[in-house]
């Protein structure tokens, strides 16, 4: 297997992520690109890791870290989208004009 | 390498089946029209890099992903979908109007992440396919010399458990406090 399919595998995703974060609309959507994108570095540290093997598989400790953040980061972003549509009943990012000027 | 060299590698088959349901997953979590199903097709998406990482002998942290994502993170969405009373069903009004210039971005990124990695790693195989990593050194190494990041991470965890629960909880009105309160 080459190393680079992975990685195009990964750019995909990562273009994918990039597309949801600009079109969509609603905020959990927007969460959901997000973590698509954060998925894609988790492909290319793995195939990384593969490649350069380290003795300290140090490749699958930053992956578990990115999980590890993405999951609090879930977390802190739906309580927050949570707080959002309690004040203002919408889930849609172009209601949420409050601090435009 | 040819094409009939890499397709003659069974490896290379399981890639290639994973490959196209990891990009069609990923293409619907950002296309589809109901919020329901785009979270499922995360569900998609991220399985199929578990796939993903098993061919890259990452055996233990293809388990993580499933039981994190899979198991918790995308539930948690579903929740997030519910409780905000997302239009559930099929809904033009999800995605903005201007597509074309989000397309043009992410097709650039694309291409560019894509030539960067072709320029730079062009032949370079993947090395010990089948023979996994064992958990034991990732276990030896978290607890070694990332046993900082380690603990960090777990504060951050914490930071985040108590962050969401006091961001998610409702104050209570004066009335019902005055109400508690005589009770």
């Amino acid at each position: 297997m080459l190393l680079t399919q992975f990685l195009v595998v990964g750019a995909a995703l990562f273009a994918m992520g990039v597309y949801g974060l600009l079109v969509r609309r609603n905020i959990v959507l927007i969460l959901l690109s997000v973590e698509l994108m954060l998925n894609a570095v988790n492909i290319n540290l793995v195939a990384f890791e593969s490649v350069l093997v380290s003795s300290e598989a140090i490749g699958h400790i930053f992956a578990i870290f990115v999980i590890t953040v993405a999951a609090a980061e879930v977390g802190i972003g739906l309580a927050i989208v949570l707080m959002i549509f309690r004040n203002r009943k919408s889930a849609n990012v172009d209601d949420l004009n409050l601090m435009r000027w | 390498m040819t094409f009939g060299d890499w397709i003659s590698e069974p490896a290379n088959w399981a890639f290639a089946v994973i490959a196209l349901v990891v990009l069609f997953s990923g293409f619907r979590v950002v296309t589809a029209k109901n919020v329901v199903h785009a979270a499922l097709y995360l569900v998609g998406a991220l399985a199929g890099t578990a796939g993903l990482f098993l061919l890259l002998s990452a055996e233990f942290v293809a388990w993580t992903l499933v039981l994190v994502y899979i198991g918790a993170v995308v539930v948690l969405f579903l929740f997030g979908i519910m409780i905000t009373r997302a239009p559930t069903g099929f809904d033009e009004g999800l995605d903005a109007d201007h597509k074309a210039w989000p397309a043009t971005l992410a097709a650039g990124v694309f291409v560019m992440m894509s030539w960067a990695s072709i320029d730079a790693f062009g032949t370079e195989l993947v090395v010990s396919i089948g023979v996994a990593v064992p958990t034991e050194l990732i276990g030896e190494s978290l607890l070694g010399r990332f046993v900082m990041p380690f603990e960090i991470v777990s504060f951050v965890l914490l930071a985040a458990l108590i962050g969401g629960i006091t961001l998610a909880r409702r104050d209570l009105t004066p009335l019902e406090e005055e109400e508690r309160a005589s009770v």
